[in-house]
C-alpha cells in the first residue's frame, strides 16, 4: 500500500511538473512573449524595458529554470493587469468554484445515479424512455446553450431565477443546473448499463429466492456491485466539471476561476492563466488518486501492492 | 511462405472471415432503428457542408439591415424569405445555418484525422514495444490527462491566434490522448496472439507488423471512439467560436451564431435557439451512429 502511495505521489509531481512545462511551452510558442503580453501601441524603447523586466532577454533555457523554480513555490509572478500574485488572485476565485461544481456534482449524484438505477429496474417503460431521451439530450447539446436555454426560459419567461451573478442559492441553481447536464446524463447511462450487467447475474436471483424486498435486492446487492464503474466515472466527471466550468462560468457572469481564465486569456494576462492551469491541474491529480484509493475501500477484493 | 503459416491459418479463409464479419456487423447496423436515425442525421449534414452554395443561393453573409431580428415565418412578422428568421444584422438564419456545418464537418473530420493519427500510432507504439516507449508514452499521456482540455486549447488558440486551423489543432491536440488508452490495451492483448508470433516467425519487420497485422485488428475500437470524437470536436468547436476565439465571424459557424445571438436573448429568442438546435442535432445523429456503431462492431458490448 505504502508503495503504491509512494509510486502514485511520484507519477502526481511528474504530471505537474509536465503540465508546467507545457504551459511554458506554449507561451513561448511564438517566440518572445512580449508582443504578445505588450498592447499594440507600445513603442520599441517600452517594449525593451519590459522584455528586461520579465527577463525575456535571457536564455530560454535560464528563462525555463527560474520559472520552474519559482513555479515549486507556488509563486508564478504578479498579475499582468493587476499587479497582484497571480497565484493569489486564482486561490480567491476557488471558493465561489468550488460551491459552483460541488452544486452540479450534488445533481449529478442525486438525479444521475437514482434515474440510471430506475432506468434499469424498469426497462421499456416510460420512466426509462424518458430518462435515457434527456440523457441523449444531455450527451448532445452544448453546456453553453443549455445554459442559454434555461437562462431563456426561468429567467427570461418565467422569471424565477437570476441569469447571472451570485448571491443567494437562487443564483446557484440555473449555472450550476447547466454544469451539470452533461455528466448527469452520462452517469445515467452508465449506472443503467452497469446495474443492468448486474440485475442478471446469479447471485441477484439467490436473492429474491430467498425472499429479500425488491428494494433490498436491487439496492443491497445490485448497485453495491455496481458502484466500481459508477465511483470512476464520478471521479472522471468530477475532474470535468473543472473544465466545464470554464465556459459555464462565462455564460452566468460567475465569479469563479474558470472566468479569471477566460478574463486572463483575453488580456493576455499569462501569470494569471499559469496559476488557474496548475490550480485545476493539482485539484484533478489529487482527485484521481483519491479515487484509486476509493476502490479499495468500495471492493475488498482490490488490494495495492 | 503458405507452408511455413499453415499450422495458424491460411490466409485465403482468413480474408474470407474477416468479409464476413464487416458483412454481420453492418447487418447489425441495418437492423438498428436508432443507428439509422443517425445515420440520416449525418448523411443530411454532410449534404448541407458538401452543396451548401447549391441549397441555398441567399449569401450566408448578406446583411439586411432593414430587416433585422426578424422573426422565424410561422410567427408574427415573420415572413417566406427568411424561414427561421434573421439575426442582428439582417442575416438569413436557415441560410447561415446550412453553411455553419461546413465548420463543424471540416473540424469534426479533421480532429479526429489528427487525434487518431497521433493517438492510434503512440497506442500500437506503447502496446506492441512495452518498455521504455510506453513509460514514456504514459507520461506524456498522464500529463494530457491532468490539464484541463479546455483551458488548454484556449490558451493555445490565444497565443497563436484565432482562426480554423488553430481551432482544429488545439482540438486535435487534445484529442489523441483518448486513442492511445483504448488502442494500447487492445494491442497489448493483441500481441500475444499466434498470428502475431507468426508473423514474427515468417520474418516481418516491426513496422509490418504493425501497419498490417496489429493496426487493422484495433481498427473496429478506433472507429468507434472517432465517432465519438467527432461529437466532441464539434460542440468543442462550436463552445471556442461561442467564447470569440473559434473561426472569424464572417465564416458562419453554429458557435459563432449563438455568440451573436446571447446578446438578444431576451427579444430575439430565435437567433438563439435555432443555431444550438442545429448543433444538438447533429451532435445527437453522430452520437447514435457511434452508440450503433459499438454494438454492431463489438456484439459482446451489447447489452
Amino acid at each position: 500500500m505504502l508503495t503504491y502511495l509512494a509510486r502514485r505521489a511520484l507519477g502526481a509531481v511528474w504530471a505537474l511538473i509536465g503540465v508546467t512545462s507545457v504551459v511554458f511551452i506554449i507561451l513561448h510558442l511564438t517566440g518572445d512573449p512580449t508582443s504578445v503580453m505588450m498592447p499594440p501601441e507600445a513603442t520599441k524603447a517600452e517594449m525593451d524595458a519590459f522584455r528586461h523586466a520579465q527577463g525575456f532577454d535571457r536564455p530560454l533555457i535560464v528563462q525555463f529554470g527560474t520559472f520552474a523554480l519559482a513555479a515549486a513555490h507556488g509563486d508564478l509572478g504578479l498579475s499582468l493587469r493587476h499587479q497582484e500574485p497571480a497565484m493569489g488572485l486564482a486561490l480567491e476565485r476557488l471558493p465561489a468554484t468550488a460551491v459552483l461544481g460541488g452544486s452540479a456534482f450534488l445533481i449529478v449524484l442525486l438525479v444521475g445515479v437514482p434515474a440510471g438505477i430506475l432506468s434499469a429496474l424498469k426497462p421499456r417503460t416510460w420512466i426509462d424512455y424518458t430518462a435515457r431521451g434527456v440523457a441523449l439530450i444531455g450527451q448532445s447539446a452544448p453546456t453553453y446553450w443549455i445554459g442559454l436555454m434555461l437562462i431563456l426560459l426561468f429567467a427570461v419567461r418565467l422569471g424565477w431565477a437570476p441569469a447571472s451573478g451570485i448571491g443567494d442559492w437562487h443564483n446557484v441553481v440555473l449555472p450550476a443546473a447547466t454544469l451539470g447536464f452533461f455528466s448527469t446524463a452520462k452517469l445515467m447511462r452508465l449506472t443503467r448499463a452497469a446495474m443492468l450487467e448486474i440485475l442478471g447475474a446469479d447471485y441477484m436471483r439467490t436473492a429474491r429466492a430467498k425472499g429479500l424486498t425488491a428494494l433490498r435486492v436491487s439496492l443491497g446487492h445490485g448497485l453495491r456491485n455496481a458502484w466500481l464503474p459508477i465511483v470512476t466515472q464520478l471521479g472522471v466527471e468530477l475532474g470535468g466539471l473543472l473544465s466545464g466550468a470554464i465556459i459555464t462560468e462565462t455564460v452566468f457572469a460567475w465569479p469563479g476561476v474558470g472566468r479569471l481564465a477566460v478574463q486572463a486569456v483575453f488580456e493576455r494576462d499569462f501569470p494569471v492563466v499559469e496559476a488557474v492551469v496548475l490550480i485545476a491541474a493539482t485539484l484533478f491529480v489529487l482527485l484521481n488518486l483519491a479515487v484509486d484509493l476509493l476502490y479499495a475501500v468500495i471492493d475488498p477484493r482490490i488490494r495495492y501492492a | 511462405m503458405a507452408t511455413a503459416l499453415a499450422g495458424v491459418a491460411p490466409p485465403r479463409d482468413d480474408e474470407f472471415a474477416e468479409a464476413s464479419v464487416h458483412v454481420a456487423a453492418l447487418r447489425r447496423l441495418a437492423r438498428d432503428p436508432a443507428a439509422i436515425v443517425g445515420g440520416v442525421i449525418v448523411a443530411i449534414v454532410a449534404v448541407c457542408a458538401i452543396f451548401a452554395p447549391l441549397i441555398t443561393r441567399v449569401d450566408p453573409n448578406a446583411q439586411d439591415l432593414t430587416a433585422t431580428l426578424t422573426p422565424p415565418m410561422w410567427i408574427a412578422g415573420g415572413n417566406h424569405a427568411h424561414v427561421l428568421g434573421t439575426d442582428n444584422l439582417g442575416r438569413d438564419l436557415l441560410t447561415r445555418i446550412i453553411w455553419g456545418s461546413r465548420v463543424s464537418a471540416i473540424v469534426g473530420l479533421s480532429v479526429v484525422a489528427i487525434g487518431g493519427a497521433i493517438g492510434v500510432t503512440a497506442g500500437l507504439l506503447a502496446g506492441y514495444r512495452r518498455g521504455w516507449v510506453d513509460a514514456v508514452i504514459a507520461r506524456i499521456t498522464d500529463v494530457q490527462l491532468a490539464f484541463p482540455l479546455v483551458l488548454l486549447a484556449v490558451a493555445i488558440v490565444a497565443v497563436v491566434g484565432p482562426g480554423l486551423w488553430t481551432v482544429i489543432a488545439a482540438i486535435g491536440l487534445t484529442s489523441w490522448v483518448q486513442y492511445v488508452r483504448v488502442v494500447r490495451a487492445e494491442t497489448m492483448s493483441l500481441r500475444e496472439r499466434e498470428f502475431v508470433a507468426a508473423a514474427v516467425a515468417a520474418g516481418a519487420s516491426s513496422p509490418r507488423i504493425l501497419a498490417r497485422h496489429l493496426l487493422p485488428n484495433v481498427m473496429s475500437a478506433v472507429i468507434v471512439l472517432g465517432t465519438f470524437e467527432i461529437a466532441r470536436a464539434i460542440v468543442f468547436e462550436s463552445s471556442l467560436s461561442f467564447l470569440g476565439l473559434g473561426v472569424p465571424p464572417t465564416t458562419p459557424s453554429w458557435g459563432g451564431m449563438l455568440a451573436d445571438g446571447r446578446q438578444y436573448l431576451d427579444t430575439a429568442w430565435w437567433t438563439a435557439l435555432f443555431p444550438g438546435l442545429a448543433i444538438m442535432i447533429a451532435v445527437m445523429g453522430v452520437n447514435l451512429l457511434g452508440d450503433g456503431l459499438r454494438d454492431a462492431l463489438d456484439p459482446e458490448m451489447r447489452q
